[in-house]
């Protein structure tokens, strides 16, 4: 049978495939159509289709879940693996705006000016992450940005309730207060951080790269500590 | 004959360099290496050619990998761990005669992790602790409204890191041009002068923070102390350098580095901290200048 299927048809092209036989309880279906070559473009014209609102809010959940993950610091690698600077930036600015309207802006003996506080803590990150890529750490540099940047939560949120204490008066008592939660919000951003960074570096320089992280987070601890009201 | 030219051309060799490497023969070992008589013993060939030649040694030996440009050039000079960082800060703290701090603690691994961060901490530990004790010895003046004064970080980072990058470059620079007209062997790379001067001067980051104490006494007695610890490290490195010059180069060029390193303490402790001595009237401008005419050193 097989001899005489294939001198019937041995001149016809893909006559090798009249020997493939299914057997029957196989249901085969399904549909054959062959791509117009438009599917991608749908999925770019998707994207570029939906709504503004869509976009801004896919970014802004990814921003938000990062935030979640900086006030809950397990080892999981939402801030490594989808980093980004949005956040990083919108903390910046709104710390270094609460650092305004200090006392004796006018003159140089007050408090940072808006453009130290980016300088600071822009350059200060900078400068951590090329020092523990120097040491060998196997974290990229925008990982570490991010991690830096997002783990100043902490110390932004205590800068605004000292704001609100100063609100209240300027004596020992709301001194201690400030003094309390800055203190709290700075271990806490540096504990943040060593949990994302630690796990990228050699085991024996853990604590050449941790103590930059620590004076980071000191400074800024101490921008906002130091903050005085105008009178 | 030959024998006796060979002999005489070695024994010239010897008394040119009595801290060059020998092998066994105690009898030509020159007796006048005595202070730092310990380390010629050992094998030690990176005395040649300026720390260039690295490779015998076990621990360090590692030359920069890859060309100026790369990322690997720069990882060379961070190759330390936390435990060799900690023995070098407590190196410089504790100065021991005979202990030449290039040899015994950086042995041809110097880095720049230390020099670096240690600079980056003295600035704020001066700037905080400034303010720190400004504040406190205001604190009795109704008139007085704090004032976070950070615009000092700017003239203190400025300050302290030119003096800790450019004050060795320039003393490198003039060692070699000391070399190539005497004739030396021996000298350090620029390098390790910056590494020894930036850990030179983790000493006075606990003295800065001391100096928030607002006893003018305690001021002066914390920077005498810290002169003398971090002086001596600076001297014990480069005297066994310095010393086979003229005797007047040789202290002058000492006496020019311990200057400097007071300048530095001293201009720090100046403008930065006051003082609040109860007799005194709270008024800053006036102190600063009555101690520089009356205290300054020589």
């Amino acid at each position: 049978d097989h001899k005489s299927h294939k001198k019937r048809r041995n001149s016809e092209p893909f006559a090798g495939l009249s020997d493939v036989s299914i057997s029957e309880d196989i249901p085969v279906e399904g549909d054959i159509s062959v791509p117009v070559g438009s599917s991608r473009r749908d999925d770019e014209l998707s994207t570029l289709d939906e709504p503004v609102k869509e976009t801004i809010l896919r970014d802004l959940r990814a921003v938000g879940n990062k935030f979640v993950h900086v006030l809950y610091p397990k080892r999981s690698s939402a801030l490594l693996r989808d980093w980004d600077l949005w956040g990083p930036l919108l903390l910046c600015v709104t710390l270094a705006l609460l650092l305004q309207g200090g006392a004796a802006d006018s003159d140089d003996q007050g408090g940072p000016q808006f453009a130290e506080v980016f300088v600071i803590i822009w350059f200060g990150s900078i400068i951590i992450t090329l020092n523990s890529k120097l040491l060998g750490g196997t974290i990229s540099f925008f990982q570490s940005l991010c991690v830096l940047g997002y783990c100043i939560m902490p110390l932004t949120v205590a800068m605004a309730v000292c704001r609100l204490v100063l609100l209240g008066g300027t004596g020992m008592v709301s001194f201690a207060v400030r003094l309390a939660v800055v203190t709290a919000s700075f271990g806490w951003s540096t504990f943040a951080s060593t949990a994302f960074l630690t796990d990228s570096q050699p085991p024996n320089r853990k604590a050449l790269v941790v103590y930059p992280v620590f004076l980071f987070y000191f400074v800024i601890g101490w921008m906002v500590l130091t903050f005085s009201p105008s009178q | 004959m030959i024998y006796n030219s060979k002999f005489e051309e070695a024994a010239e060799l010897l008394s040119a360099d009595p801290g060059a490497s020998t092998l066994s023969i105690p009898a030509t070992n020159s007796p006048t290496s005595a202070s730092g008589g310990g380390e010629d013993v050992k094998l030690d060939l990176s005395e040649d050619e300026e720390g260039h030649e690295e490779s015998s040694e076990l621990l360090g030996g590692q030359k920069p990998g890859g060309s100026f440009w790369t990322f690997e050039y720069y990882q060379s000079f961070f190759n330390v761990d936390t435990m060799q960082v900690l023995d070098r800060v407590k190196g410089s703290v504790m100065p021991l005669p005979g202990r030449n701090f290039i040899k015994h603690h950086l042995r041809s691994n110097p880095d720049l992790y230390g020099p670096f961060w240690i600079c980056v901490t003295l600035v704020f530990s001066v700037v905080i602790s400034g303010n720190l004790s400004t504040f406190l010895s205001k604190k009795g003046d109704p008139n007085y409204h704090y004032r976070p004064q950070f615009h000092r970080v700017t003239i203190a980072a400025v300050v302290i890191f030119m003096y800790a990058w450019l004050v060795p470059v320039g003393l490198w620079g003039f060692l070699k041009w000391r070399q190539s007209t005497e004739r030396q062997i021996g000298g350090y790379s620029i390098l390790e002068t910056v590494c020894v001067y930036g850990y030179s001067l983790f000493i006075y980051i606990p003295t800065s923070v001391l100096w928030i104490i607002p006893y003018e006494w305690v001021h002066w007695t914390l920077i005498l102390v810290a002169m003398v610890i971090s002086g001596s490290v600076l001297v014990l490195t480069f005297w066994p350098v310095v010393r086979d010059d003229t005797r007047v180069m040789a202290v002058a060029t000492v006496a020019t580095i311990v200057v400097l390193h007071t300048l530095l303490a001293v201009g720090c402790k100046l403008y930065f901290f006051q003082t609040a001595d109860p007799v005194q009237k709270p008024t800053t401008p006036p102190p600063i200048h009555v101690t520089l005419n009356t205290t300054k050193p020589h």
